[in-house]
């Protein structure tokens, strides 16, 4: 049977300079030595820190509109499709009368695994990820984040849609102008 | 230099005149100094969060600036333990094991989300968070964390030591309240 590829011969017997082991002490201090005269490339982290990209995917916080509005309607949409189920929400009447709103909503941050379907499946653009990266907590309890934590960590961000807007606008003129559209709409819901 | 009062810097009026040059500290604080500033993990690397670890340690984040380098695999010279990934239930019993190995004092983190809380395994063989077997001093949620997270957990650590917050509880380790129940 021929032999395939080419073997390796054995490393010839080591003369009496390599018996003192100085070359390869020399070779390994002149990489040390090199390495000195090189660009740096610590980051100094607390003070200088890496610029993130704009899809950076941090902690999630919820967000209001521009009207200081909590946009979650509290459909339970990101509770259903959250991977590890790091979100709780309970839902409440809220004042405006044609949606709901939460009354709890919890998140986890030790079970999240910041992996943005949240986002992803908010129908009203009311979850995001922030860029919050370095929170480290002392306790578990500390670590579930409330409603009004996640509300602050989001802060306001322009809803483009004016879904309230059209809401409550249209709630008025169509009980008395009842159009068949809206009027069907309503018995829908 | 007359030690007459305006010499001495702001809030040491009316001090000794020696207090100039001479620091005057507890042995308390001046171990937990030392020890804050020499702490050596432990690396129970379990998933992929050790990778991220491994990182910390490289030059680019370069925890040899708070003097955590020293990477000990033998628990007898380890005093930080940070436990980097999925606890298996199999696995849960080296962990303690290797945590009760450590000498006293010592301290825990739990990096990311499946040593916290088990993450997104909620399933049989995985333990719902390291902390049902050993106690933990500070949580890092992420998955992984970034080697910023977890320099910014050894410096939770740190301020810890130096708060001495252990000191009292070392021998009211087993009256240690039970983790925060809660959704898990």
């Amino acid at each position: 049977m021929p032999v395939s590829g080419k073997p390796v011969a054995r490393p010839a017997r080591p003369g009496l300079l390599e018996f003192t082991y100085l070359p390869s002490i020399l070779k390994g201090m002149w990489i040390t030595l090199r390495h000195m005269f090189r660009p740096k490339v610590t980051m100094q982290y607390p003070e200088q820190r890496w610029s993130l990209p704009d899809n950076y995917r941090g902690l999630p916080a919820l967000v209001r509109d521009e009207e200081e509005r909590v946009k979650c309607v509290a459909c339970f949409l990101c509770e259903y499709v959250c991977p590890p189920k790091a979100i709780h929400i309970e839902a409440q009447e809220i004042q405006t009368g044609v949606e709901k709103g939460p009354r709890v909503f919890e998140i986890n941050m030790l079970r999240c695994i910041m992996c943005g379907y949240c986002e992803e499946v908010c129908p009203e653009q009311a979850i995001f990820l922030t860029k919050e990266y370095t929170t480290v907590g002392l306790n578990r309890a500390e670590m579930i984040f409330p409603k009004e934590k996640l509300l602050e960590m989001g802060g306001i961000r322009p809803d483009p849609i004016k879904k309230w807007q059209r809401l409550t606008s249209k709630q008025g003129p169509s009980e008395t102008a009842h159009e068949p559209v809206c009027a069907g709409r309503g018995t829908a819901r | 230099m007359n030690g007459t009062p305006r010499d001495l810097p702001a809030g040491m009026e009316g001090s000794h005149e020696l207090e100039q040059w001479i620091l005057t500290t507890r042995l308390a604080d001046y171990v937990a100094w030392g020890r804050k500033n020499s702490l050596w993990p432990m690396p129970m690397g379990l998933a992929c969060c050790a990778i991220e670890l491994m990182a910390m340690v490289a030059p680019r984040y370069d925890v040899a600036r708070f003097g955590a380098e020293a990477l000990r695999f033998s628990p007898r010279q380890a005093d930080l333990m940070i436990v980097a990934g999925t606890v298996t239930k199999k696995m849960a019993p080296a962990v303690k094991r290797i945590f009760d190995q450590m000498p006293e004092p010592k301290w825990v983190i739990s990096m990311g989300a499946c040593a916290s809380s088990g993450g997104m395994f909620r399933s049989y063989p995985v333990v719902q968070g390291v902390d049902e077997i050993i106690p933990v001093d500070v949580y890092i949620p992420g998955c992984p964390p970034r080697p910023e997270a977890l320099i910014e957990g050894i410096m939770r650590v740190q301020q810890l030591v130096e708060e001495g917050a252990r000191a009292a509880q070392t021998g009211a380790r087993a009256g240690r309240p039970a983790p925060a129940a809660g959704t898990r």
